[in-house]
């Protein structure tokens, strides 16, 4: 007679063991519980933070109404901004070019091309510092007016964003079936109609998704930028890790809390796009 | 032939790596013809549609379409269109749109194109589909979307690529009378490759044979099966019986030759021969009989049954004769009593016509 299982007891029943529930748990807990308390405590009416003392939403139009702090932000978002949209247009042509093109050296340039993504931010940052500092750029753009002074930056940032791009691109693009790029010709287009009408369209997923990514890379940088800004330029991340210094308030909570959701839906939203596209039917 | 449509002059092509995949092809097709290449994989008749199509550039001859030497044409201006063997339906538009896209890249009038794609729908039976995905059709349904894409162009040549390769067999059958229809009705010239001989052989008015880049014949379907030129051409359209001979000698219109497992036979031919020839039979020719036939004129042996298959419509039955020679014969089961009627080991007799042989020298 064949054994009787209980349930839980069958050999891929993994997710109904008691001892796996409790390590899942706690796992989740150590990685969330630090994120949790920062966007609780953002609604705590206690000054110093430390203890939870009532609701409010003061902290969040404190943080809005401290003009270094807005200042900031502004800053990181024009930076986010430009950056992402120079690093995907470049990513982009980087990824189309290795995928379209046979060239001398082409391994070794796809792999030299996704350093950024592997090299440590910190030599990163001591290397873009010097290359600003000894060809006068540094001087040339902290001496711009706004926002022609967050130049440095945004090169910076592009610098590191765009193999993030270019590899999620041309992922994308190996699975281009070329007969709809020979089909598009055979009826009539042109390499330019048919760049823009069949395969702009079917990178579109890889290049919002690319985008995204950039973006959130770029908005929450810290030590790149903290080595590349110049001595007035604050972005956001820079400007609490000042104001930590001197202590936490409930104001950088709920600052962190802003910047929190708008990276999440970004992300989100990236992998959405990049989600497998559902099977097809028959 | 009145001014061939499509005119293909000693086009060869050479990959770098040295394979050639299309070697010295001439082949003139005529208006209104549904012309099939046929050959195994590998024997360059995709690669020769595709520089029909411009989609690749001959290494030398050329590819005359409507009298124009199309040598310097891109695809994009050629009078030609494709449906690709995978379909390559846009992924991103509706049925519609696609359809539309040929003629809306090419600057066609907004309520031109609306009506050609409406008629185009019509014609390959999708209209209530015009506004899916195709993600969410049969792959039946999206050969269809990527035949009207073509069709509306009104191309003076459609080019199919294994158009029914990817579907299952009943809709094989289907999408095959279908695309005989559309072929007499919208009187366009087709030029299909296929490694299915039923394909070509049911559908096309003309088949080429190829094999290893090289055109092995032109001929009607009838002809090439009663006709072939050779023993490849004999051998892949259809089953066939190969058996060897030694000519002895040739008295007016027909031959004597002593045939591997036969003896001494006479079969009438009027091409010259050389010493060495093959016999081709093909296996409906062939009568099975419990004795020895009376009728002196047939060409007969004596054999054991070697195996029985039973298909159905047809059994088909291998009986070993003299020397190893084995011969092949479809017999039809036209009752519902006893199959073939022979069984394995059981001694028979088989006989044909002498007229039913191919002598082929190649």
């Amino acid at each position: 007679m064949a054994a009787q299982l209980k349930p839980g007891q069958g050999p891929l029943d993994y997710g109904s063991r008691l001892w796996l529930k409790i390590l899942f748990g706690l796992i989740f807990f150590l990685l969330y519980a630090p994120i949790i308390t920062l966007v609780a405590f953002s609604f705590n009416t206690d000054k110093r933070g430390i203890v939870w003392r009532g609701f409010t939403l003061d902290n969040y139009s404190k943080a809005w109404n401290n003009a270094s702090l807005i200042e900031a932000l502004t800053n990181s978002l024009v930076i986010a901004f430009l950056a992402t949209l120079i690093a995907t247009v470049l990513g982009a042509l980087v990824a189309l070019m290795l995928w379209r093109f046979r060239f001398p050296f082409k391994g070794g340039y796809e792999g030299f091309m996704a350093l950024p993504i592997v090299i440590p931010e910190i030599c990163m940052g001591v290397a873009l510092l010097l290359f600003f500092v000894n060809s006068g750029m540094m001087d040339f753009f902290v001496a711009m007016p706004w926002p022609l002074n967050l130049g440095n930056i945004v090169i910076a940032h592009v610098s590191f964003c765009f193999p993030f791009v270019a590899v999620v691109v041309r992922s994308r693009l190996v699975g281009f079936n070329r007969q709809l790029e020979e089909a598009s010709k055979d009826l009539g287009a042109s390499e330019w109609q048919t760049f823009w009408s069949i395969i702009v369209p079917y990178m579109k997923p890889g290049l919002i998704a690319g985008a995204l990514l950039a973006f959130t890379l770029s908005l929450d940088d810290f030590v790149i930028t903290f080595f590349t800004s110049g001595p007035e330029t604050v972005t956001f991340p820079v400007k609490v890790y000042s104001l930590v210094r001197r202590g936490v308030s409930p104001e950088i909570n709920a600052a962190s809390t802003v910047l929190i959701v708008i990276t999440v839906v970004a992300t989100v939203l990236a992998m959405k796009l990049q989600a497998p596209p559902k099977p097809r039917k028959g | 032939m009145s001014e061939p449509i499509v005119a293909i002059r000693n086009v060869s092509k050479k990959f770098p790596g040295g394979v050639i995949a299309v070697d010295d092809v001439s082949i003139d097709i005529a208006q209104n013809e549904f012309f099939a290449l046929l050959g195994p994989s590998g024997c360059g008749k995709t690669t020769l549609l595709r520089m029909i199509s411009g989609l690749e550039t001959p290494t030398s001859g050329q590819i005359i379409i409507g009298g124009e030497d199309m040598a310097l044409t891109p695809p994009n201006k050629r009078p030609t269109n494709m449906v690709f063997q995978s379909y390559a339906v846009f992924p991103h538009m509706t049925v519609a749109q696609n359809v539309a896209y040929g003629l809306k890249v090419t600057g066609v009038e907004s309520s031109e194109i609306k009506r050609r794609v409406a008629e185009g729908l019509e014609m390959v039976k999708l209209t209530a589909l015009a506004d899916r995905k195709p993600d969410q059709m049969s792959g039946g349904q999206r050969q269809r979307v990527a035949l009207a894409r073509a069709l509306v162009k009104r191309p003076k040549v459609l080019l199919l690529d294994e158009p029914l390769s990817a579907l299952d067999a009943k809709l094989r059958d289907d999408m095959r009378m279908e695309l005989t229809r559309l072929q007499e009705t919208v009187g366009i010239t087709f030029i299909i490759v296929t490694h299915d001989q039923d394909e070509a052989l049911s559908m096309a008015s003309r088949i080429a044979v190829m094999e290893k880049g090289a055109v092995q014949q032109i001929a009607t379907p009838s002809e090439l099966y009663e006709h072939p030129r050779n023993r490849f051409v004999a051998d892949f359209i259809g089953k066939v019986n190969l058996i060897d001979a030694t000519v002895l000698g040739q008295k007016g219109r027909s031959i004597s030759c002593d045939a591997k497992g036969l003896g001494k036979i006479e079969i009438a031919s009027d091409k010259a021969v050389g010493s060495s020839v093959s016999i081709a039979v093909r296996p409906e020719k062939l009568r099975i009989s419990k004795g020895r036939p009376e009728n002196k004129s047939v060409v007969k042996l004596e054999g054991t049954v070697r195996d029985v298959a039973y298909y159905g419509d047809t059994s088909h039955v291998v009986i070993e004769g003299k020397d190893g020679l084995n011969l092949s014969v479809n017999v039809q089961n036209d009752t519902r009593l006893g199959g073939a009627g022979v069984e394995r080991g059981q001694k028979v007799w088989v006989q044909w016509a002498p007229e039913d042989s191919i002598i082929l020298t190649e």
